[in-house]
């Protein structure tokens, strides 16, 4: 690391940067580079000024990387968003049970840390008279552990990114390392960010995790199928939070805590289809989002009654 | 350019030069420095994990001295107005070592900001051509501007200084007036862009007033100057030179002055805060009484609240400000009590309770702690080599044998009375 670091003080032209992103791209095929490899890693532009060559480079190089590490074939998806989609989330809160089976789908889906765990979706739970004034979040328990879900008496309150449309951690993020998608997602170049947390300050729904050490997965229980700005394996020090599953859902698919809900609380669809089922039930139920009053615009929709 | 070489080898020179309790203090910063070199070394092989900043508290002890020191370089302005604006001769001769104050305080606040990155190496990202910044919308972003900025402007204003002492020759007056002038207001523009870091996130009410700006002007107007008048106290014993009492006076009383500013603000806070009892009051509530059974940090609340009002009465009173025992008192207090208003009692009530209502009781980590005081060696170290050489340069004129100027009338070891105005 001080190694790289003082090449980085000696090197003035960000024109020399990209050169070098891209030349030593063509350099990782040769067997034995593996200096080579973390320069490559270390030169990276940010993901959204990589030309294609560059973006095809930096693919091939984190696949390689990946399926040797974890010992399988990693893929890693760069596909963009498609045109007229605005990406939006429901959650029936009057159907939620707190079984937190979204919450290990999650985990499995999007290759967050096993050990330390790392969560993109806690699930908080209130005591029904709390609840009657309204969220105050002090009176949730993310930490509840009974023998059977629901328990008597008590709601529950999943809580992950909520895809802001005003994201304070975009403001916030000194690098640009963080940014909205056109198609509504809220992602992060996990090779661009600098681990300063400020984002985590700046959130108003605790949604970013940091990686506090080199995350753990164990080899069988990596999803391959992995997105550069979603599921790709993180390293130490840097942010991480939910996607939308953006490898899944720019595919057409749903997100791994959609198809995970034993009770179907969870929806997802498309803002700007009239007819997507997000879209009936947008105009069907009681809708509201949290901390509205922030104005950051969340569009991760709460069903009640 | 011949001259420059020649003040850079006297520069040089200088500062390995000196006896043997000058190498002593050396040989203990070094120590100081090393111990921080190791905790960093532990912290690169394991990550932050080694610190006990978590999710729910992700910035804590280095955050919070970076505050404290941008603040405490931002106080080089308390010597500059003073002794260039109004052109007052005994605070003039010193503001030099303000300068270098600032430049060990802003090296070490960069330093600690080092110290949290999750990726240091990729530092570069946050800078114009080479990187990506954020600008104007990132306040961090802004702070590493104006503080990179700041760093520099001081470095060429004390270098400039320095050098032309060394040639013998007189100063461009406009040259270094126009960066002399310039240095009061990018003094205000590091501490208002490190306030903006906080409190323009509407995620965080306890932060999110606009009164923490002005706050943070007071806070570094106080405790910088303190640690000036007990350092320059400290020179003038070690280096036996003229700094004279009038100016330690009066730079006391600008530290009571900005004091009691800061205990307003903070006083109209408090108010706001309680009288109002929003939901928003529950972390000024844990900084000062603690949550349910959780006592937390109210220890620390009131006794940096109780340094700061004692260390205001000390300062304000005449007699205590005039009389060195009580007047260093006084700094120590203020620096203490700052120190923890600003690191303990800024950062952590904003993170407590958490976003989503969590309470993560922090305190710092052993590793913290080393890298803390390895970065505290390092400040203090190039405090040490630049004003050796910058007294070797500007100051002549030695001091009365028990290293106290003699005024006529004024009873032995006491200060001088008021100084005579400009």
């Amino acid at each position: 690391m001080p190694n790289s670091e003082r090449k980085a003080r000696s090197t003035s032209r960000r024109q020399f940067l990209k050169a070098a992103g891209a030349g030593v791209g063509t350099l990782a095929g040769v067997p034995g580079a593996a200096q080579a490899f973390d320069l490559a890693e270390f030169f990276q532009a940010h993901f959204r000024e990589l030309s294609r060559e560059e973006l095809e480079g930096v693919i091939q190089r984190l696949e390689r990387k990946y399926s040797e590490k974890f010992g399988k074939a990693v893929t890693v998806d760069a596909v963009g968003p498609n045109d007229g989609v605005l990406f939006g989330y429901g959650l029936d809160l009057s159907r939620c049970i707190g079984c937190r089976r979204c919450v290990y789908a999650c985990v499995e889906e999007n290759n967050q840390s096993r050990e330390p765990q790392i969560h993109w979706i806690r699930v908080l739970e209130f005591d029904r008279q709390d609840v009657i004034r309204g969220i105050d979040f002090e009176d949730g328990n993310p930490f509840y552990d009974h023998e059977e879900v629901p328990a008597e008496g008590k709601v529950y309150l999943p809580v992950a990114c909520q895809q802001c449309e005003n994201p304070e951690c975009v403001k916030a993020c000194p690098t640009t390392a963080t940014w909205m998608e056109p198609d509504g997602i809220v992602v992060i170049d996990y090779n661009w960010c600098i681990g300063c947390r400020y984002c985590m300050a700046a959130c108003p729904y605790g949604a970013r995790h940091f990686n506090w050490t080199e995350p753990e997965i164990p080899a069988d229980e990596l999803n391959p199928n992995t997105h550069y700005l979603g599921n790709l394996p993180r390293e130490h020090g840097v942010v991480e939070k939910c996607s939308f599953c953006i490898q899944r859902t720019r595919h057409g698919r749903y997100p791994a805590c959609v198809e995970a809900c034993p009770v179907g609380a969870r929806k997802f669809g498309n803002l700007l289809d009239p007819d997507s089922e997000i879209r009936y039930l947008m105009d069907h139920k009681r809708t509201f989002v949290l901390k509205a009053e922030l104005d950051a615009k969340p569009k991760f929709f709460y069903f009640y009654g | 350019m011949k001259n420059i070489m020649a003040f850079a080898s006297f520069f040089l020179k200088e500062i390995v030069r000196g006896g043997r309790t000058y190498y002593a203090w050396l040989v203990c910063l070094g120590l100081l420095i090393a111990i921080g070199v190791a905790g960093y070394l532990e912290q690169s092989v394991h990550g932050h994990i080694v610190s006990n900043m978590r999710d729910p508290v992700p910035w804590g002890l280095f955050i919070g001295t970076y505050a404290f020191l941008v603040g405490v370089a931002a106080a080089a302005m308390a010597l500059a107005v003073p002794g260039y604006v109004y052109n007052w001769k005994p605070i003039k001769d010193i503001v030099v070592l303000g300068e270098i104050i600032a430049i060990s305080a802003v090296i070490m606040a960069i330093l600690f900001i080092m110290a949290d990155l999750g990726r240091p190496e990729r530092f570069w990202h946050l800078l114009p051509f080479l990187g990506k910044p954020n600008i104007p919308y990132s306040m961090i972003a802004m702070n590493v501007m104006v503080l990179n900025g700041y760093l520099v402007l001081n470095v060429v204003l004390v270098f400039y200084f320095l050098y032309c002492s060394y040639a013998d020759r007189p100063y461009n007056r406009a040259f270094f007036m126009a960066l002399m002038l310039f240095s009061i207001p990018a003094a205000i523009s590091i501490h208002t862009t490190t306030a903006f870091i906080f409190n323009v996130l509407p995620a965080r009410p306890y932060w999110n007033s606009a009164i923490l700006v002005p706050r943070f002007i007071a806070t570094a107007l106080c405790a910088g100057p303190a640690l000036m008048i007990l350092a320059f106290q400290v020179l003038r014993k070690a280096a036996n030179i003229n700094i004279r009492d009038e100016a330690l006076v009066k730079i006391a009383e600008i530290t009571a002055i900005v004091l009691f500013v800061n205990l307003l603000l903070f006083f109209a806070e408090v108010v706001t805060e309680f009288r109002s009892a929003t939901a928003h009051t529950v972390h000024m509530q844990f900084y000062f009484t603690g949550i349910g059974d959780d006592v937390g940090l109210a220890g620390w609340a009131w006794f940096g609240a109780t340094c700061n009002v004692l260390a205001f009465l000390l300062l304000l009173i005449p007699r205590t400000r005039k009389y060195p025992v009580t007047m260093n008192l006084g700094c120590v207090l203020v620096f203490i009590g700052v120190f923890i208003e600003k690191g303990i009692g800024l950062v952590l009530p904003g993170f407590t309770p958490g976003s989503l209502g969590e309470i993560y009781e922090y305190f710092p980590s052993r590793v913290e702690a080393m890298i803390a005081i390895g970065i505290a060696g390092v400040g203090v170290l190039v405090f040490t080599l630049l004003s050796k050489a910058a007294i070797r340069l500007t100051f002549s004129e030695p001091l009365e044998e028990d290293g106290h100027l003699q005024v006529e009338g004024s009873p032995k070891g006491a200060y001088r009375p008021d100084p005579v105005r400009p």
